[in-house]
């Protein structure tokens, strides 16, 4: 008996082992995928590798830039997980970001020039945000419920008419006064903005809402009936409708959470980063959000550190234009290729399981 | 052509679905292949049409040994099978479907393949607008479609799996025909059918499979009573009949109808006793099923009232059947009933009847181990449901359904199981009626039906026969009524209505 707990332990070991093995086959992978794109280019690999880390990790500036882009990554990432968990692709998530910072300053517009605190009014600006993330997902998750429309045709659309949208209102209605520029709408006033760190453009506040977000998600998904019924809905719609789940209602509501996550996101650009609004408000990082979720799966606990080396990468990989001549989206090429070879290992390794009859029911 | 097989064998793990299978048709028969459920009819066509290999074995077309690839590959050799669900695009047009299948040029040419599909059809007595789009029309049509396709791709041999099944009467005899006279052709025609009526009509001869195994074969003129006693014959094993039923009406069905797919339900009227087990025989698709369904709420019910205890469920949706008491068991226990991923602790915690926003993972997992005692299931609180063998999934299942549900409706309960855990079900199962609950199940096992049933309805077409008295009936009554046939007479239906000769307008 001893001697059969024993085998099984070591098996489990070798596994684990095997996983992690795995894991690091495909960061480096991607690593070689990348270095050949270098050197097709004509760019020395290392010292872009290094000119990415000194400019995420290599100053106070550099590394609080990171903890900015961190912000919305956090929050995006984390709502992506709400609807993955539900079985949906909701890749509408970026235009959630977009439509929050509209309606945050759309709510700012109004209330700016009013009596109102500014804290009131920056407050009231995030729960706008929130909520105008939340009807922008709305949308898409009624489009997907009642129009059987797929989530991701219906939000992929959803994005389009939301960066249309913005595009029309910053040169339109909003436009600065004189004439309407890429640049964005008028400022506000800096007693409307997110206070930040003396000499950074970090906030605290907008921090502390990406962790606090992280935090609620993986306590909502991890130790919650709302959790476990999310995730039954998503592992098999028929059974858990069967076992009395209210199938349609949870998804809806994921769509609803994700969108206020991602709308926050937008709000906290408005509020902390940009203050106001620009036509590229959302930076990719819904997309970026989604690419995180695919990498952790439906694991909540990896959003935070996952999310930080995207950002280091992003804001790494800034430098590169400068110092090497290259074009910075070299971080989004080692992000996809990343995602791309992550997915594929494990794709590998669930055959590999399945042939070698280790996972029961794949017979 | 002439088609023999050769000791054909396949294993699905330890279910022998072919047992070695050697049958010899001569070109230009129509044999009807006869056989209960999972009985190796499916397995063995599919292997004869290419969709997947035998274990072992051989098949000879016109006396030459060939192996089919893959249906493709079957169809180049002259084999043609027409699937019960015809394998078609819908939404493209008839003659794009036609070109689908067809070994390919870059370019399609549509007016030769109309025209050789016209020729093909005019002396079959078909018509058929190759213009028109899959989706409009008829399942009947369809067939046809799907046979003008096989034969213009020159099959030679035409396997077609109950292709009666929601077409209507005119449409039936005039596949009858087309059937015929392809066989004058010279052409073999493999007819997979559990209605005896049909079969006795069309096939010039008869090959009955039970177990895995060819039983025997007969030539006309066919008796039924033969025929149905080399399907479903076996070695009778009397058992203690168990019953708790009383006389107290819980769930009351009247003039019930209803209809999902092809499959449409005559109105019905039953009282459902108070720990009562009804059980439904039939073969697969005849209704029973949607019946069930419609009993849980699943399927909308088309017209009649539903009523448990003093509470009307007519109309309401299947979340509110099973608040009321109404407990609904799927017979796909990995797709449909249980959630592939989660622990039993997950599962147990999901059903909770009034549950809290955080989970207790403790107290979860201590009532997780109770359930696991109770229902002595192999396998901890924290295993994935999927880890479980087919008896403890069951199991597991069972242990979900909440104490109070008053009626447990069961889809094939113990389908894929062994004795031992067959057995164990129906103690629980049975201790539930006990306690005042009722249970209506399907099973296509006829023994399981006699031994754990109060009463047995019988499915056949949409028509409902029954309830017959489980204690009287026979295994032979049961199959005769499977198979459609009227045993008015027999002595067994002279409380209730005459069974209605079936299957005529499907």
């Amino acid at each position: 008996m001893a001697d059969l707990a024993a085998r099984v332990r070591d098996h489990f070991t070798r596994e684990r082992w095997i996983n992690i093995g795995l894991q690091i086959g495909a960061l480096v992978l991607a690593l070689v995928l990348t270095t050949v794109i270098l050197v097709a280019a004509g760019a020395p690999p290392l010292s872009a590798y290094w000119q990415i880390i000194k400019g995420a990790v290599g100053s106070v500036t550099g590394f609080s830039n990171v903890l900015v882009a961190w912000v919305p990554l956090l929050l995006a990432a984390s709502g992506v997980l709400v609807t993955f968990a539900a079985g949906l692709w909701n890749i509408g998530v970026e235009g959630q970001i977009v439509f929050g910072a509209v309606l945050t300053t759309w709510v700012m517009r109004l209330m700016q020039d009013t009596a109102m605190s500014p804290a009131l009014v920056i407050i009231i600006a995030l729960i706008a945000g929130m909520v105008g993330g939340a009807l922008w997902a709305a949308l898409a998750g009624v489009l997907k419920t009642f129009g059987g429309v797929n989530e991701i045709f219906g939000g992929l659309g959803l994005n389009y008419v939301a960066a249309a949208l913005t595009l029309w209102l910053i040169f339109g209605p909003w436009k600065r006064p004189g004439i309407g520029s890429m640049s964005g709408t008028e400022p506000f006033p800096d007693k409307l903005a997110l206070p930040t760190i003396a000499g950074l453009r970090l906030s605290p506040w907008s921090l502390g809402l990406g962790i606090l977000a992280v935090i609620i998600v993986y306590i909502l998904l991890e130790r919650t009936y709302f959790g476990l019924k999310l995730k039954a809905t998503g592992a098999s719609n028929r059974a858990a409708f069967l076992l009395g789940v209210p199938t349609w209602q949870y998804g809806l509501v994921a769509f609803l959470a994700c969108g206020a996550l991602a709308g926050l996101a937008g709000a906290v650009q408005v509020t902390a980063v940009y203050h106001r609004l620009i036509p590229s408000i959302s930076s990719g990082y819904g997309y970026l959000g989604l690419m995180i979720g695919m990498l952790i799966a439906y694991r909540a606990a990896w959003v935070a550190p996952i999310a930080l080396f995207f950002a280091a990468l992003n804001i790494g990989s800034i430098q590169l234009p400068i110092v090497l001549k290259l074009d910075s989206t070299l971080s989004g090429v080692l992000q996809g290729a990343l995602v791309l070879f992550v997915v594929l290992v494990e794709g590998a390794r669930q055959r590999y399981l399945r042939r070698a009859g280790l996972k029961p029911g794949g017979a | 052509m002439e088609v023999q097989v050769k000791q054909i064998r396949k294993h699905f793990g330890p279910v022998k679905a072919n047992d070695g299978i050697t049958l010899s048709v001569p070109a230009g028969a129509i044999v009807g292949i006869l056989g209960e459920n999972g009985a190796g009819k499916s397995t063995l066509m599919k292997i004869l049409s290419g969709f997947q290999p035998a274990d072992s074995g051989e098949i000879l077309l016109d006396g030459k040994a060939v192996t089919l690839r893959s249906p493709a590959d079957a169809i180049r050799h002259g084999v043609g099978m027409l699937h019960q669900d015809p394998l078609d695009f819908p939404p493209m047009r008839v003659v794009d479907n036609l070109l689908i299948g067809a070994p390919g040029r870059l370019i399609p040419r549509r007016g030769d393949a109309a025209q050789a599909v016209a020729d093909l059809a005019g002396p079959l007595g078909l018509t058929l607008d190759l213009k028109a789009e899959v989706g409009s029309l008829t399942v009947g049509e369809r067939q046809q479609l799907e046979l003008l396709r096989l034969l213009w791709l020159g099959a030679r041999v035409l396997i077609l799996d109950e292709p009666t099944t929601g077409i209507s009467a005119t449409q039936r005899e005039q596949l009858f025909g087309t059937l015929r006279r392809l066989a004058e052709q010279g052409k073999t025609v493999l007819f997979v059918s559990h209605k005896l009526e049909e079969v006795q009509e069309l096939c010039t001869r008869v090959a009955v499979l039970r177990q895995g195994r060819l039983i025997g074969e007969a030539l006309p003129p066919f008796r039924v009573d033969k025929l149905v006693s080399m399907m479903f014959e076996r070695e009778v094993t009397p058992g203690e009949r168990l019953s708790c039923a009383t006389g107290d009406t819980l769930f009351r069905l009247t003039d019930v109808s209803a209809e999902q797919g092809r499959i449409k339900l005559d109105p019905f009227s039953m009282d459902i006793h108070r720990g009562e087990t009804i059980g439904l025989a039939g073969m697969e698709g005849s209704g029973q099923a949607v019946f069930l369904r419609s009993c849980a709420g699943l399927v909308a019910t088309t017209g009649g009232r539903i009523q448990l205890e003093d509470v009307d469920l007519t109309g309401k949706n299947y979340h509110h059947f099973k608040k009321k008491g109404v407990a609904y068991v799927p017979a796909a226990r990995l797709e449909e009933g249980l959630i592939p991923g989660l622990s039993i602790t997950e599962h147990v915690l999901l059903t909770q009847h009034k549950p809290g926003f955080f989970i207790d993972r403790e107290s979860g997992r201590k009532l997780a181990q109770q359930r696991i005692g109770d229902y002595n299931i192999k396998g901890t609180p924290a295993s994935p449901v999927e880890s479980l063998s087919g008896g403890n999934q069951q199991r597991t299942l069972l242990a979900l359904v909440r104490p109070g549900a008053k009626v447990m409706l069961l889809e094939q309960p113990t389908r894929g199981l062994d004795i031992e855990s067959v057995i164990y079900l129906w103690t629980k199962l049975k201790e539930r009626c006990n306690d005042g609950g009722s249970i209506v199940f399907t099973s296509s096992d006829l023994d399981e039906l006699l031994r754990y049933s109060d009463r047995i309805l019988v499915f056949f077409a949409g028509k409902v026969s029954g309830p017959l008295d489980a204690k009287t009936t026979t295994v032979d009554q049961l199959g005769y009524l499977i198979g459609g046939r009227d045993i008015s007479g027999t002595g067994i239906f002279d409380e209730t209505d005459p069974v209605q000769e079936g299957g005529l307008d499907g």
